[in-house]
């Protein structure tokens, strides 16, 4: 009997397919990956610490900067607790509410587009890539559009928006909401009737309701394994409740399962922004908290206390009472939260961030440990990490 | 002109165009992918070197040529050396037995349109393709990196296994055809091509070739997104090159295998034989541009499983119907 041993390989940082600087310590018996070992940090830029020294608004753009696939999803969650914190969440007028609900599900497509994207082509499936760009394009315009921005919006702000939505953008958005369903349809066409990509997909990385607690995961990786769990109907924010969606889950807990999960989320968010755009009113955008939100142009320039307001909030920031505040998000990945404790300074004592794709990437080794090589590739983009928020 | 100069020069006339036109048409073949891709992945492939990008193919090879020519210092010099060679030639070698048209005369003469006419062309090209093998293989062994050497133990077992399933599939031709000459298969075809008269052959030879030719759904070997680039991980400038340019020879060799072998070569109306023949070669060469612009990529042991316990059988199964039918046609002959 030929003694044989096993190799170890690093794949990563620099892999074409861990998502970014992702590397994982593989041990191989041949094509069999025996033991899995994450290493993360190669993009560490010290959010939360920098947190620390910012006013609460000159956070924002850092927040960006985490899940950089779903940008507007982070500001939201950081507004959000900023808010609980002043005491000001129930202030926020219906039209900004109703927008930021609007932005989150565009941004939700957005994410699983690319998430859609690069898994296919992980697999091999090249062309759907481009297909899923393209739509994302369009997004990215409404993006670029709304908020001056493509990828760090910073759109969002503590009491409300930044600015209003442009003239004659409804109707691009429902445009594009309209043939979104039937691009889907064009995606699944090219993949879920494949027998090689059914054959790659099904039984893959199988992660069942318990585990999938235990170690915590969320978003579509957790209700793809049949627990109903999401935060925009559990948790509502933003008026969520309002509106008729339902919560997609699966039963298996595999990668076929995610990836139609994930598929029919997309469908369910084009729903949601269907709604929003027919119950949207025309209204103000901020809260009317002058010591918090930044008065209008026009008030800053001609009367005393605008100047006075706008002076006070860019130069020292608002001071929120002493005291913490936990709010989490259904971010596309999972749920994404935000933990800040204040000291009644003008900036945030701790801010701690949950991200989502840290936790479900713990799940990696077990979904894939016994594997093959291809599986891993296939279960990394399955789980639709993203290094921005892991290593914040 | 004394009758062996003759000769001479129209064999030289002969593998001068036949080496011209594979290493140009491997070149193109390589800006045709790009651009078909392109086509089906809403982009424009290149276009910005000559007109409609036609000028491409020269521009990668500049590039390739100056690139560094980098060598691991842990690599085994000799093998690294070689490997790209074997790849390239074995690919250019294998096209001296495909004759690509009807005899043609010349200077009074009858010239066969192939280099060499073998009477064992079958066994030439299967050797070859066997021995091609051994330039992927000790390119990945050679380099000394762990993804290199993944990528061509992927090779080998892949390359070996559809080979087994690619000769069955050929013996029901030898058998229809009763030769192992590859003219003379193209000859027996003037009716029926062999496609039409036994599909199943046509279907798993199809299947074999894509395998041999590394590509989606079978480019395990070299599959970026699991193991970098595979086998030439390591190499870069002109020896990466030569992997390239062997990897595009071998899909117009084997487009033409399959022209030759179940399309009826250079049969058909109308047309001069030799342009029946790139026709079928380039629309064979355009069905792998079009698997890969749509299939995603097997498993190792997926297509491990597919090979021995799918195609295989079937070649089997196939050879023995194959046989038994022309037994029964033909009791006197068999």
């Amino acid at each position: 009997m030929a003694k044989t041993e096993t190799m170890t390989i690093n794949m990563g940082p620099q892999h074409p397919s861990t998502h970014g600087v992702l590397q994982l310590v593989l041990e191989l018996d041949g094509e069999i990956v025996r033991k899995i070992t994450p290493h993360i940090g190669f993009l560490h830029r010290g959010v939360e610490k920098l947190a620390e020294h910012r006013t609460y608004h000159q956070v924002l753009p850092l927040t960006d900067r985490l899940d950089y696939l779903a940008p507007m999803h982070n500001n939201l969650g950081y507004v959000l607790a900023v808010e609980k914190l002043l005491g000001i969440d129930e202030q926020i007028p219906e039209r900004a509410n109703a927008v930021r609900v609007m932005m989150a599900e565009l941004t939700r497509i957005k994410s699983h587009l690319v998430w859609l994207a690069t898994h296919a082509l992980d697999i091999g499936a090249m062309t759907v890539f481009l297909y899923c760009f393209r739509e994302r394009e369009r997004i990215m315009d409404f993006y670029e559009k709304i908020s001056g921005a493509r990828m760090t919006s910073n759109y969002f702000r503590v009491g409300g928006l930044s600015r209003d939505l442009p003239d004659g953008i409804e109707r691009e958005i429902r445009a594009f909401i309209d043939e979104m369903p039937g691009h889907v349809d064009t995606y699944e066409g090219l993949l879920s009737g494949n027998k090689i990509w059914q054959k790659r997909v099904m039984g893959i990385g199988v992660i069942g309701a318990k585990d999938a607690i235990d170690i915590g995961l969320t978003g579509p990786a957790l209700r793809a394994s049949g627990v109903d769990w999401d935060l925009r109907r559990d948790q509502s924010y933003c008026d969520y409740d309002k509106y008729d969606f339902q919560v997609i889950t699966g039963k298996d807990g595999d990668t076929w399962t995610r990836y139609k999960c994930r598929l029919d989320e997309i469908r369910e968010s084009c729903k949601i922004v269907r709604q929003v755009l027919d119950g949207l009113k025309p209204g103000p955008i901020l809260a009317d908290c002058p010591k918090v939100c930044l008065p209008p142009k026009k008030d800053v320039v001609n009367t005393i206390e605008g100047l006075i307001h706008h002076f006070k909030i860019i130069t020292e920031g608002f001071k929120p009472e002493p005291g913490e505040v936990y709010v989490g998000v259904e971010n596309p990945k999972g749920e994404v939260g935000y933990y800040l404790i204040s000291d009644g300074s003008p900036h945030p004592y701790r801010m701690k961030i949950r991200p989502a794709s840290f936790v479900n990437l713990q799940a990696l080794p077990q979904m894939a440990e016994g594997a093959m090589i291809a599986d891993v590739i296939a279960i990394i983009g399955t789980l639709d990490v993203v290094l921005g928020e892991i290593d914040r | 002109m004394p009758e062996w100069l003759v000769t001479t020069i129209l064999i030289l006339v002969k593998l001068g165009f036949v080496f011209f036109l594979l290493l140009t048409g491997a070149a193109y073949m390589v800006l045709a992918e790009r651009k078909l891709l392109g086509r089906m992945q809403l982009r424009y492939g290149p276009n910005r070197v000559g007109p409609f990008g036609l000028l491409q193919p020269l521009a990668d090879a500049v590039k390739l040529v100056t690139k560094e020519d980098f060598i691991p210092s842990q690599a085994d010099k000799f093998l690294f050396f070689i490997a790209p060679g074997i790849a390239a030639v074995t690919a250019l070698l294998t096209f001296a037995v495909v004759p690509f048209g009807p005899p043609i005369r010349l200077f009074g003469r009858e010239v066969p349109l192939v280099i060499c006419d073998l009477n064992i062309g079958v066994l030439y090209f299967l050797g070859l393709s066997s021995l091609a093998v051994y330039g992927v293989t000790l390119g990945g062994w050679a380099s000394n990196s762990k993804y290199a050497l993944l990528g061509s133990i992927r090779a080998l077992s892949q390359l070996i296994s559809y080979e087994l399933s690619m000769g069955l599939a050929i013996v029901p031709v030898v058998l229809m055809a009763r030769s192992f000459s590859l003219t003379n298969i193209v000859n027996a075809q003037a009716g029926l091509p062999f496609a039409i008269l036994n599909p199943p052959a046509f279907l798993i030879f199809l299947v074999s070739v894509l395998a041999e030719s590394k590509r989606i759904p079978f480019d395990l070997p070299e599959a970026e997104n699991e193991i970098v680039a595979g086998f030439h991980t390591e190499y870069s400038g002109m020896r990466f090159g030569l992997f390239f340019v062997g990897e595009y020879i071998n899909v117009i060799i084997l487009s033409s295998m399959v022209t030759v072998l179940f399309l009826g070569g250079w049969h058909g109306p109308l047309l001069p034989g030799i342009v029946w023949f790139f026709l079928k070669v380039g629309f064979i060469s355009f069905l792998f541009i079009w698997t890969r612009g749509t299939l995603p990529r097997l498993r190792y042991d997926q297509l491990m499983h597919f090979g021995w316990k799918i195609l295989v059988p079937l070649a089997l199964v196939n050879v023995i119907v194959t046989g038994a039918i022309l037994l029964l046609l033909n009791p006197a002959k068999g």
